[in-house]
């Protein structure tokens, strides 16, 4: 196992996409010191910025204590392996990761799991914007994989989804789901609203309120329960509801209805 | 042998002991590349960049000693879009569409190519003016009318693009045929193909009129096209070219739909083979992300349907359009193999190098840095079965590159990708090593008597993306593949010289205070606005 401690509280962003179980393997404490980071705009050694302790055990499994929050790109890419962050993620976290496990203790960045293919992120604390979600304007959101989050996320969580799942203990923000294709996202607090705007395929569970509907959804009918995934269930009763029509759309938007009295009127469409 | 360099010009002799000398013994010495349509600059371009935030992320360079920094694959910043050019061998790139009206955007991102020569072409097609005069069948009055756009826009050339359609598009609308009446105006696009034709032969422009067909991108349009090359053919004078149809292959399409899309490079290839009054580039499409931009809004509309893209639409005023759609190339779609094979087959089946060229119609058939792949391709039928073999089955099926066993040699590479170019352009001082010509001078690391390209290509696809001298005005500006000298390159533009001045009629100024968002005074480009100008000057038959 390799430990990276900071040397210091960090001033400027550092993108460290070598900090993944991948890049790792098989190197000493010495040769994992000599990957090249970037600290703002200076590029430096990753011995420059961290305490690296290696047990010599196996070092695909990677922990960071300490505050991280400045640290981007942790676990880019990664194949295998385990991250254990202890302490708060920077951006990107896990971006384009394609296998593997990262766990956080803390709050993460945006763009966690940005266009992840597989693997999965357990995050036990806060999530910023677009997490799965890819960079503006790309069409290729996440893929495949899970990303657990037991805290609340910013807006735009799954953005442009194509698979996988998300689960979100908490609350999300707007726009969940935006433009999504096909997967899943599961929140079991509140939403912010304007959820799966322009989406075409897929599944948004909300098991809290959901402040409005949008217009481009129809109602479909209501269910007593749906399955999320193997063990995990939602009990409703729940409405169901069918859109983005403005996109020709075929997605599934669940809502709550204990929760949700203020779209009690949906009713008199069944 | 060695070439002999004086003041940015190839002479007889110099002093050798005084001269500095660069070996290129075992290497392939050629004029520096000139490309005869690529969209490097403009508004369209700069749309595309500021609606591509993706394309960017990726693609970047980082600043050094003597280069700036910049991003973007296909549709990189106008800096690096240089540095890339001359990287590759490359010292004239012309930027081919250029609405009036943008003409003061175009340039300032011209000078901000470095490393390269640039001209201009203005979208004329369907200019209003122009279908005015055309409709009072007036070419003599037009003719002085394209010399002032010429030396107002400091333009090269008369750009076509989807003749009549542009105009239709304003309207919602667009023209299927060459026989199509164009609303509001009494022309078809007939019409215009003709008298601008005419024109170019009257101002004596030293390029031909360059032609974006109509029906571009649909299928079946292979007819357009010939008919298009046809309408002209009575125009052309025995020495010089009448008609450059460009991006051929988004024009060389034939089937019914898109289930039943064929090529139609043969039957053009045919006509192109037994007739000397048309050139052509190819348009070659490669696999992969890229950004598709052009003045035709219509086909880029339809565009932006079939695939759900985000899509831009620009009108500029009376004079064009414009529309941009982010594409993807997929191997395994069916049309787009075809389309792959049909720009090839186009470049192998027209016998003769000096009639076709090699273009990506950068950044719609991908991005220019993709040249070496191209010529890897044309030089070596391995390289094609290469390819071949992870294309669309049906489409492999259907394709004539199977029974095509041409391999163009070194010497018709040079014609395809630069002295062919250069003489459709009417460059006299580019695209050769004669005496007087300019000292654009590439220097690639292959030694053409022992690589074998056709089975080398890898080799030779290195050596062509990776240039070992670029040599632009007698500066060594690259050296392996690497910026050693950064310089600014000149703006080409035409001052085409009518017997009398051209005088702006004030009926002319009412109607630009009338129709256009800018006022006549704040139109014409000034010369001074150039990095660094080079005029010349066309003696004009009215």
């Amino acid at each position: 196992m390799v430990i990276l401690y900071p040397l210091k509280e960090f001033r400027f962003p550092i993108i460290a996409e070598c900090i993944t179980p991948d890049a790792f393997e098989g190197k000493t404490a010495n040769e994992i010191e000599d990957l090249n980071v970037w600290e703002g705009n200076r590029q430096k050694t990753l011995g420059q910025l961290f305490k690296v302790a290696d047990d010599k055990t196996e070092n695909s499994r990677i922990t960071l204590c300490g505050n991280m929050a400045k640290i981007r790109r942790i676990g880019a890419s990664m194949t295998k392996g385990e991250i254990v962050v202890k302490g708060n993620a920077g951006m990107h976290l896990g971006e384009e990761m394609k296998g593997g496990k990262i766990a956080v203790y803390g709050n993460v960045g945006d763009w966690a799991g940005s266009m992840m293919k597989g693997g999965e992120i357990e995050i036990h604390g806060n999530v910023g914007n677009y997490s799965g979600a890819p960079y503006r304007g790309s069409k290729l959101g996440m893929q495949g994989g899970k990303i657990i989050v037991h805290g609340n996320v910013g807006n735009e969580a799954g953005a442009q989804m194509k698979g996988g799942m998300i689960k979100i203990y908490g609350n999300a923000g707007q726009f969940v789901g935006f433009r999504m294709r096909d997967g899943a996202i599961y929140v079991q607090k509140d939403c912010a609203g304007r959820a799966g705007a322009c989406m075409v395929g897929g599944k948004i569970f909300v098991g809290g309120m959901l402040e409005s509907v949008l217009p481009t959804f129809t109602i479909d009918g209501t269910k007593a329960k749906v399955k999320v995934e193997e063990g995990e269930t939602v009990r409703g009763p729940l409405y169901v509801f069918l859109g983005d029509i403005a996109e020709n759309g075929d997605g599934k938007l669940y809502v709550s209805k204990a929760r949700n009295s203020h779209l009690g009127y949906y009713e008199k469409f069944l | 042998m060695d070439i002999a360099v004086r003041d940015g010009k190839i002479v007889e002799r110099v002093n050798e002991r005084k001269a500095k000398k660069v070996d290129a013994s075992g290497m392939i010495v050629m004029p520096g590349g000139v490309d005869i349509h690529c969209h490097i600059a403009g508004s369209e371009v700069n749309t595309g960049r500021l609606l591509r935030p993706e394309d960017h992320f990726r693609d970047f360079e980082r600043k050094t000693i003597r280069t700036r920094s910049g991003v973007g694959h296909s549709i990189p910043s106008t800096f690096t879009t240089g540095y890339r050019y001359s990287r590759m061998g490359y010292t004239t790139v012309m930027n081919p569409s250029m609405p009036p009206l943008e003409a003061k955007h175009t340039h300032e991102e011209l000078n901000d190519t470095p490393m390269v020569d640039k001209a201009s072409y203005p979208l004329l097609g369907d200019w209003w003016f122009a279908l005015e005069y055309l409709s009072h069948d007036n070419v003599d009055e037009l003719a002085r009318h394209v010399a002032w756009i010429m030396g107002t826009t400091k333009g090269y050339a008369i750009k076509i693009v989807n003749p009549g359609g542009l105009e239709a598009w304003g309207f919602g609308q667009n023209v299927h045929s060459l026989e199509e009446q164009i609303p509001c105006f009494d022309v078809t696009p007939r019409d215009i193909v003709r008298g601008l034709c005419k024109v170019n032969k009257l101002l004596n422009l030293p390029h031909t009129i360059h032609v974006h067909t109509n029906n571009l991108g649909q299928p079946g349009n292979y007819e357009t096209t010939l008919e298009t090359m046809e309408c002209v053919k009575d125009l052309a004078s025995s020495h010089k070219p009448a008609i450059h149809i460009t991006h051929c292959q988004f024009s060389a399409f034939k089937g019914e739909d898109w289930r039943t899309l064929e090529s139609g490079a043969e039957e053009i290839a045919r006509y192109v083979n037994c007739n000397s009054h048309v050139t052509m580039d190819m348009g070659q499409i490669v696999f992969g992300d890229t950004t598709t931009m052009t003045a035709d809004g219509p086909f880029q509309f339809g565009l932006s349907e079939l695939t759900g893209s985000k899509w831009v639409n620009h009108d500029v005023e009376t004079e064009t359009s414009a529309g941009i759609v982010p594409f993807r190339y997929r191997r395994k779609s069916y049309v787009h193999a075809i389309q792959w094979s049909i720009g090839l087959e186009l470049a192998l089946l027209i016998k003769d190098p000096w009639k076709i060229f090699m273009t990506t119609d950068h950044p719609n058939g991908g991005p220019f840095t993709s040249y070496s792949r191209i010529i890897a391709w044309l030089m070596s039928r391995k390289a094609r079965e290469a390819t071949m073999k992870r294309v669309n089955h049906r489409a492999r099926g259907k394709s004539l590159l199977t029974s095509i066993d041409r391999e163009l040699g070194y010497q018709e590479i040079a014609i395809v990708t630069r002295a062919g170019q250069a003489k459709a352009l009417g460059l006299g001082s580019k695209g050769h090593l004669g005496i007087g010509a300019d000292a654009d001078i590439a220097v690639y690391s292959v030694n053409p008597e022992k690589i074998d390209a056709s089975r080398d290509y890898k080799k030779v696809r290195r050596a062509f993306k990776h240039v070992a001298y670029t040599i632009k005005n007698g500066i060594i500006v690259v050296k392996d593949d690497e910026i050693v000298k950064s310089v600014e390159g000149s703006t080409i533009w035409l001052d085409v010289q009518t017997s009398e001045p051209v005088c702006v009629a004030e009926d002319m100024k009412r109607r630009f205070r009338n129709y256009w968002t800018v006022e006549y005074e704040n139109y014409p480009v000034a010369e001074n606005s150039l990095g660094v100008s080079k005029r010349i000057a066309v003696k004009a038959d009215v």
